[in-house]
């Protein structure tokens, strides 16, 4: 079992999320974490979807993916063969703060990035190990609520879509 | 308004001639009015047949492009009809039969709002379709339908769904019919890879003991003679699935037999024996590997396939030839040695010699007093013609059919393989008999798959298709019987069956029937039947607890083939 993250190139056609769902559903694969995404070009969307599953099982998903009509290419790599990010929002009771606080904000390069009477909220970018130790930590000062959004990822790879749309 | 627009409904006929579609096997309703309405007018360039049920149409439909080598045309309307199609929607897909369904949908502004007869058909059918669409503006009705036919004739063909909202089909455009030739996100044809020829026809060429194994692909991409030469050349041993059956006349001397859980011995005992695997066309079936942690594990494997999907899928492959079997067939055979292997096929003749003592024997030349199968299916080939379609339902009769039906052409073998649909036969025979008045058809079914789709005797007796239905009627649902008699200590859990007079059936639809309960009375049955010039139904009653054999048990090793 590994971390894969799967690439897929399509059309933007309505129904084509779904198309690609089912094939996991089918399989019984967790999905753990998809986002969706215009590409550099006009009416392709790139989809970026990260499973954790054997080396095995993610070649036959990408070639089922592959397989839907609508998908102009898709591929997978490991966390070795991608730059990839994530972001994550953490809503903290004002009542918390303290000199603690800024230190962490500081050591973690977060930002406050929304201020209000009872809340501040903080923002992280990076991976997940990341985003998961600054929650760890502010789970110690009343956090409100968090949310962090799957990977958006580039490959290493040197090819682009238009290599694919020939 | 121009005056070159049309109605949409219009456009969807015109497009369906336009695709060359000669038939269309339908069911008409609210949603789908308008082109029936259109249809009217059309009638001395597109045949419909209107069929008793969604699921008739769909089969019907299955069955005319199974034999023709066509795309199978199909309609209905919004709901119910829709969802009626799922069943032959998903066995499409499994088995990679190319159609186009064309159903109605309610008007675009009620969608998603639980309007009569509205369902979403588009959901509904994803997992069980190559490609669908919603079409719900005029304009997008043409393209919609070239682009349907293209992506389910080509490739690896299989289903495809259009479902053409009211409004639509009542707004007026302009036709202006433009076939699909491809697009981006689709890339048909990949040619084969040199080196990968290269590296198969070494193998082939070291090998002591190669076997070939071929499936549907070959019948599908048309390389029935490039197999041929093939074997012709090498000299190799191959046996064929349950779809592959008549890719290879079985009168061809490579041909060793049927692979499967039901099918011969030899052939499947063997598979664990050669050294080279050469896979054709064919997607290693569980029901064709038996328990794959002990299939051909001592083989070197090679697939040529044209879905590179099904590339290590469920056996894992030393060398891939991903491509149209045609091309790489015929690239292969100028790669490889001439050559035979007498030793290596004798031992096949030899295993055959047990299969025909242990159960050839018993199933058509029975010492029992009770009809067999086997000796109606055998006593049908003595007079069947070489070209003669044997369409079959689900069950212990479709595996007895297929063992002892002797193939001898291509597109011969129509049977609801991957997704084992009962209620198949008697539609698909029906479709498969409309292509060709001339040609003959022949329906066996058994007394449990008849009763799911005998609606369709309706369909029969008004389209006067001459099929000759063979009802194998044991009064048990035989397979799952089998079953419970091997597997689950005789406890016969709901499987025997209270049967109505099925020759009054027959009869009352206006279809010549006869019921045969004596051996004596066979032979003279089934030549009446095969030169009645018209629909016929003849009722075999057979023994009622025979089974069928060889068999590999679920779990069990190809090498575990019981004969008994």
């Amino acid at each position: 079992m590994k971390r894969y993250t799967i690439f897929v190139i399509t059309e933007n056609f309505i129904g084509i999320l779904n198309r690609i769902t089912i094939i996991f559903t089918r399989r019984g694969i967790n999905i753990d974490a998809l986002t969706a995404s215009e590409s550099r070009v006009d009416g392709i969307h790139r989809i970026t979807i990260e499973v954790t599953t054997s080396e095995d099982m993610v070649i036959q998903l990408v070639n089922q993916i592959e397989k839907v009509i609508d998908v102009i290419k898709a591929f997978y790599h490991e966390d070795e063969g991608v730059v990839y990010q994530e972001i994550a929002l953490y809503k903290i009771p004002v009542t918390r703060l303290d000199g603690g606080l800024e230190k962490i904000i500081r050591q973690h390069n977060a930002k406050i990035i929304a201020a209000e009477p009872q809340f501040v909220v903080l923002e992280l970018s990076g991976h997940k190990e990341q985003t998961q130790e600054l929650l760890e930590i502010l789970k110690g000062y009343g956090l409100l609520e968090f949310a962090r959004s799957g990977r958006v990822a580039v490959a290493k790879r040197m090819v682009t879509i238009d290599d694919y749309i020939k | 308004m121009k005056e070159s627009m049309i109605r949409g409904a219009d456009i969807v006929v015109q497009s369906l001639i336009a695709e060359q579609a000669e038939i269309i096997f339908g069911y008409p309703g609210g949603a789908i009015m308008p082109v029936y309405d259109a249809l009217y007018d059309y009638h001395e360039q597109i045949k419909h047949v209107l069929t008793r049920h969604e699921q008739g149409a769909i089969h019907a439909a299955q069955g005319y492009a199974r034999v023709s080598g066509k795309v199978g045309v199909c309609l209905a309307t919004s709901g119910p009809g829709a969802t009626n199609l799922i069943t032959g929607l998903a066995d499409a897909q499994i088995d990679s039969t190319p159609l186009v369904c064309i159903t109605g949908q309610v008007a675009a502004h009620l969608l998603g709002t639980d309007a009569f007869q509205e369902t979403d058909v588009v959901g509904i059918s994803m997992p069980g379709t190559k490609w669908n669409i919603q079409v719900r503006r005029v304009e997008d009705i043409a393209p919609a339908i070239a682009k349907g036919f293209y992506i389910a004739r080509s490739g690896r063909p299989g289903p495809v769904l259009i479902d053409i909202t009211k409004n639509a089909q009542v707004d007026f455009g302009e036709m202006n019919y433009a076939p699909c030739l491809g697009f981006r996100s689709y890339k048909v044809h990949k040619p084969v890879e040199q080196s990968s020829i290269q590296e198969a026809a070494e193998l082939i060429n070291k090998s002591e003991r190669p076997y070939v194994l071929f499936g549907q692909g070959v019948v599908l991409g048309k390389a029935e003679t490039e197999l041929k030469f093939f074997l012709d050349k090498t000299g190799i041993p191959a046996a064929s699935t349950l779809l592959g059956s008549g890719a290879l006349s079985q009168d061809h001397p490579s041909y060793v037999g049927k692979l499967g859980m039901h099918g011969n011995y030899a052939s499947n005992l063997l598979t664990n024996q050669c050294d080279v695997l050469i896979a054709v066309g064919m997607r290693f079936d569980d029901r064709v590997t038996g328990d794959l942690k002990r299939y051909a594990k001592q083989a070197k494997i090679i697939h040529l396939e044209l879905d590179p999907a099904e590339i290590n899928k469920n056996v894992k492959v030393h060398v891939p030839v991903i491509g149209d079997c045609k091309e790489s067939l015929s690239m292969l055979t100028e790669a490889v040695d001439k050559k035979s292997h007498p030793e290596w096929l004798a031992k096949f003749r030899e295993l055959e010699e047990l299969e025909k003592e242990a159960v050839v024997q018993h199933d058509i030349s029975p010492t029992k007093i009770g009809l067999t199968m086997g000796e109606v299916i055998n006593q049908i080939n003595q007079y069947k013609a070489d070209d003669a379609v044997l369409v079959t339902d689900v069950g212990q009769h479709q595996m007895i059919a297929w063992r002892y039906f002797n193939y001898k052409k291509p597109r011969t073998q129509v049977t609801s393989g991957g997704l084992g649909t009962m209620g198949f036969a008697l539609p698909a025979a029906l479709g498969a008999q409309l292509h060709d008045y001339s040609r003959q058809v022949i329906c066996v079914v058994g007394d449990g798959g008849i009763q799911m789709t005998i609606q369709e005797l309706g369909t029969i007796m008004q389209t006067k298709a001459p099929v000759k239905i063979v009802l194998l009627n044991n009064n048990y649902l035989g397979m799952v019987r089998q079953w419970q008699q091997m597997f689950f200590d005789r406890r016969y859990s709901f499987t025997e069956l209270n049967n109505p007079d099925f020759i009054k059936i027959a009869e009352a639809y206006g279809i010549r029937a006869q019921k045969v309960k004596a051996r004596e009375e066979l032979t003279e049955a089934i030549e009446d039947m095969l030169i009645y010039d018209g629909p016929y139904f003849l009722e075999v009653v057979v023994e009622k607890e025979d089974n069928v054999f060889p068999m590999i048990a679920t779990g069990c090793s190809v090498e575990e083939v019981r004969l008994s």
